[in-house]
């Protein structure tokens, strides 16, 4: 019998070591596998009973904190945001069942201390134990967010407005918003219903509009095409002098572009720029530019490519690429129609592009990272992005902005005592119901020096509109916001390029 | 010799008891940030308990093996800690499950004072045990739990009849085998390559088949039942030396298994879930999948004792306590548990090899053989080298029935041991007389 025994011990040392073996996969071979996971929740778990830092606005308003719970919850913390809606579409929400959107997501790891910076200075701290949280600072004013807010009231559309030489997102809003506070909610199946009721709600409160959602740019356009024309050199102040002309038929049509109202335009960049003359800026399009270089001319101002802002999930503008064979569309595109497609960030930052001499800096929310004491511990690292025109152009196009707001469609943009200037768009939806976007884009600051850059669409305006749509609709509100930041500037509350 | 062995014993059982002691205040410190208010009290207990074992182990069986009974208090430790943190109430469910299990462990090194005495009553045992087997069938007093029908409600407690009915099965076959195993082994014909005893000798594996069949289709206990069979076939061979028995017995099993695959869901959804456990992480896996992720938290080092978090993991507290084990202890931890097992299963085939009564090593195979495969049984089901089948982590899981059974094995092995040794010893002295 001890042969069989013998055996025995052989066969279960086997299987121990068949156990030991499936361990050793588990535990440390696939353990990264297993702990990324999409549905391993302990990660997010341990997160959640772990203090997390704060969000603060750049005028110091709590926008999303940690609240301990009472021992004995499930959670140990409870994240609230003060401001409910207001900052929903930045500081995004942070929930265990539907995950975190927003700075909640991007800058995760700072939040709970966990960036490799962090965790070195606190093994300083060994022997005076703090929080390992990061609290951030975020760029925009609470000031300035809610004047946005108020000014586009409830109509859907969204305000983005930037500071030109670094980037740094001033106002960030777009209606309609959400609580994050219910979607946080430890009670799960609160936060879940909560989830689903707003998916239901007309307008996609969840979306961020301002970088998530792309609408036809319309007429605003026509400062990427004029860019374009004059830094190929191949439109100056003086030449070409468009006909002037109800309408422009491309080559290959017989259908033609008309301007708004059966109205006759024509001339040099400024006088068209001014009354926004459809037929003028098709024709530098399609004939002056030609297919290339506007398709080229686009892509280097963002179009096609997905921004480097510090929030999740960003959506690129487009500017289709087949216009070689399709002489019409590109006409349609020139004037911001056909398949261009825009998002209002992208649009406030070809306005900050041309306010800045041409370089389009990286859009950003987040100012700093502050340990538990305040201490700084990482700044946003601001930069360019693009550099889609030479500073020449920029001058060029920067003073054929003002003049549009000095004397053209964008008048009501104008602010006493500052140099202002601005493009209106509206883009035409569809003709059962007529309807369309209202756009402004533009900048302002004392005389040389833009200090906000901005882009306001409201969205599905009744009629068909006409070029006067974008200037009597978006810019009170641009106005409102551009001046109430060159107030608070005046008055040393807001530091600009900053 | 005897004092040298308790001595080793008992510096073991120390060790254990510090060890024990230290996992409680960092399992404490881990989940509550403070020291434990209760560790004096917590400590003297242990200590108390595990000299009450060693001084019972010293009296009436002084010859026993020494590592056998500080393995267990480690394991049965270590699940305690770990079950701490998990759940307050249920560790202290637990003490009180420990200190009846001592108290039973106690018992039977008391009333079996030679092994003969458990021979002689097999019939008895055989009764008994299939009596208890089938005890949850019973109406009125069988409970069906989480859709296993093991569990017999005696006034307000719940037992597993089923952990008793494997010792004395196991009883009564060691002592049928040793009368049998002569005529067993006899190869009356031969079939293809199979030269097999005379079938109407056959009538025990037929019934060890048919138990496990009844108790994989009528309590629904897919564990217990691979692990009933496990043991028998095991201790066929062993017996009668024929590994004939084993294909036989695969056989049987292979055609049970196919037939069970073929007619019940449960059992086709254990196997689906083996074969590919991310087919449906949040459904039919969901258990193993959560236990892996626990695990690979865990890491190498583990989370710490007390800091695992688990408890949304079904059954965490008994069948897959091993997942928090693995968690809170990571791969060191978790190996030194499987090493504990191996420990006790070469402590228990090295008693079984120095026996020289047949029965008393007969026995000790099946009993080293109930503790070495069930947790096999078990970790290797939550680890996917075999299809997930419940059944508890001796020593270490949540529940009376376990612990009670498993020390009772514990006591009986001892017994073996020191019986062995005695009469090793004795005839030496005979010898130099």
């Amino acid at each position: 019998m001890n042969t069989q025994i013998r055996r025995l011990g052989i066969a279960l040392i086997a299987c121990y070591i068949a156990l030991f073996v499936m361990l050793n996969w588990i535990q440390f071979v696939h353990k990264d596998q297993l702990d990324n996971n999409a549905n391993n929740t302990i990660g997010v778990k341990q997160d959640f009973n772990k203090p997390r830092g704060t969000i603060t606005s750049a005028d110091g308003a709590l926008l999303a904190q940690s609240v301990a719970q009472p021992s004995g919850s499930e959670f140990s913390y409870q994240r609230t945001y003060p401001e409910a809606d207001l900052f929903a579409q930045m500081s995004g929400f942070y929930s265990f069942r539907l995950g975190a959107s927003g700075l909640e997501k991007t800058y995760n790891d700072e939040l709970a201390g966990q960036t490799i910076g962090q965790q070195v200075s606190g093994f300083a701290d060994l022997l005076n134990p703090r929080p390992q949280v990061g609290n951030l600072t975020i760029t925009v004013r609470k000031d300035l967010q809610q004047v946005a807010k108020t000014a586009l009231g409830d109509r859907e559309g969204s305000v983005v407005a930037i500071d030109p030489k670094t980037g740094a997102l001033l106002a960030f809003w777009s209606f309609p918003s959400y609580d994050p506070n219910a979607i946080s909610s430890n009670d799960l199946n609160a936060a879940q219903d909560a989830y689903n009721a707003l998916l239901k709600v007309d307008g996609q409160p969840l979306r961020a509009h301002q970088y998530q959602e792309r609408y036809f740019p319309g007429s605003t356009f026509k400062t990427v095409t004029g860019s374009i024309g004059v830094d190929t050199g191949v439109v100056t102040v003086d030449s070409p002098s468009y006909p002037v002309a109800t309408s422009y038929t491309p080559p290959g049509t017989t259908k033609s572009i008309s301007n708004f109202g059966g109205e006759s335009c024509g001339g040099t960049l400024y006088p068209i720029l001014q009354v926004s003359c459809n037929s003028a800026f098709a024709q530098m399009g399609t004939e002056t530019i030609g297919p290339d270089r506007m398709i080229a001319g686009a892509q280097a101002f963002g179009f096609n490519s997905k921004p480097p802002i510090d929030l999740p999930a960003p959506v690129a503008s487009s500017f289709p690429t087949d216009f070689r064979r399709n002489l019409p569309a590109l006409a349609q595109a020139s004037i911001g129609q056909n398949d261009v497609q825009a998002t209002p960030l992208q649009m406030a930052l070809v306005a900050a592009t041309i306010a800045n001499g041409g370089t389009m800096m990286k859009p950003h929310v987040l100012q700093d990272v502050r340990d538990s004491e305040n201490g700084i511990v990482s700044r946003y690292d601001t930069g360019a992005w693009l550099r889609p025109i030479s500073a020449d152009s920029a001058a060029v196009m920067k003073a054929g902005m003002l003049d549009v707001v000095a004397r053209g469609t964008a008048t009501r943009l104008q602010i006493p005592g500052y140099e202002v200037g601005g493009k209106t768009g509206t883009a035409q939806l569809g003709i059962d119901p007529p309807a369309s976007h209202a756009w402004i884009m533009g900048f302002a600051g004392p005389p040389g020096d833009p200090q906000i850059a901005i882009a306001v669409v409201v969205l599905n305006q009744a009629g068909f509109g006409s070029e006067a749509t974008g200037g009597r609709v978006a810019a009170p509100i641009a106005q409102q916001v551009m001046a109430a930041y060159l107030a608070d500037v005046a008055s040393g509350r807001a530091t600009p390029g900053n | 010799m005897k004092s040298r062995r308790r001595n080793t014993e008992l510096g073991l059982l120390v060790m254990v008891v510090i060890i024990v002691g230290a996992a409680y205040v960092l399992a404490s410190l881990g989940s509550e940030q403070q020291i434990p208010l209760n560790i004096g009290p917590f400590l003297l207990m242990v200590l108390g308990l595990m000299l009450f074992a060693h001084l019972v182990v010293r009296r009436l069986a002084p010859d026993a093996d020494p590592i056998l009974l500080p393995v267990a208090a480690l394991l049965n430790g270590i699940g305690y800690v770990v079950i701490t943190s998990l759940d307050e109430k249920l560790a202290a469910l637990q003490a009180t499950w420990t200190l009846v299990s001592v108290a039973g462990f106690a018992a039977v090194l008391l009333l079996v004072r030679r092994t003969r005495a458990v021979e002689r009553y097999r019939y008895t045992f055989a009764l008994v045990g299939i009596g208890l087997l089938l005890l949850p069938l019973v109406p009125g007093v069988g409970r069906s739990i989480h859709g296993s029908r093991i569990w017999v409600k005696l006034g307000p407690m719940g037992f597993q009849p089923g952990e008793l009915a494997k010792i004395s099965l196991a009883i009564f076959f060691a002592s049928y085998l040793v009368e049998k195993r002569e005529l067993l082994a006899m190869r009356s014909f031969r079939l293809g390559p199979l030269s097999l005893p005379d079938p109407k000798h056959l009538g025990p594996v037929l019934v060890a088949w048919g138990l496990s069949i009844v108790v994989m289709v009528a309590e629904r206990d897919l564990g217990s039942s691979l692990l009933f069979f496990t043991l028998f076939i095991v201790m066929l061979w062993v017996a009668t030396s024929r590994p004939s028995y084993l294909a036989v017995g695969a056989v049987l099993f292979g055609f049970a298994a196919w037939v069970s695959w073929k007619s019940f869901g449960h059992v086709q959804s254990r196997v689906t879930t083996w074969l590919d456990p991310w087919k449906d992480p949040n459904g039919d896996s969901f258990q193993i999948v959560k236990g892996w992720f626990a695990m690979a938290n865990g890491g190498l080092t583990g989370t710490g004792l007390g800091l695992g978090n688990q408890q949304r993991i079904p059954f965490i507290e008994s069948d897959f306590i091993f997942v928090a084990v693995a968690q809170e202890l990571g791969l060191f931890g978790a190996t030194l548990v499987l090493a504990a097992y191996l420990l006790m299963v070469g402590s228990g085939l090295r008693i079984a090899a120095r026996s020289e009564h047949a029965f008393d090593k007969l026995l000790a195979v099946g009993l080293t053989t109930l503790i070495g495969v069930q947790a096999f049984i078990i970790i290797g089901g939550i680890v996917r080298v075999l299809p997930l089948t419940g059944v508890t982590l001796p020593f270490i899981a949540y529940g009376g029935s376990s612990l009670v059974s498993s020390w009772i094995v514990l006591a009986l092995l001892l017994r073996i041991s020191d019986e062995s040794h005695r009469r090793a010893a004795e005839k030496m002295a005979m010898a130099t007389a």
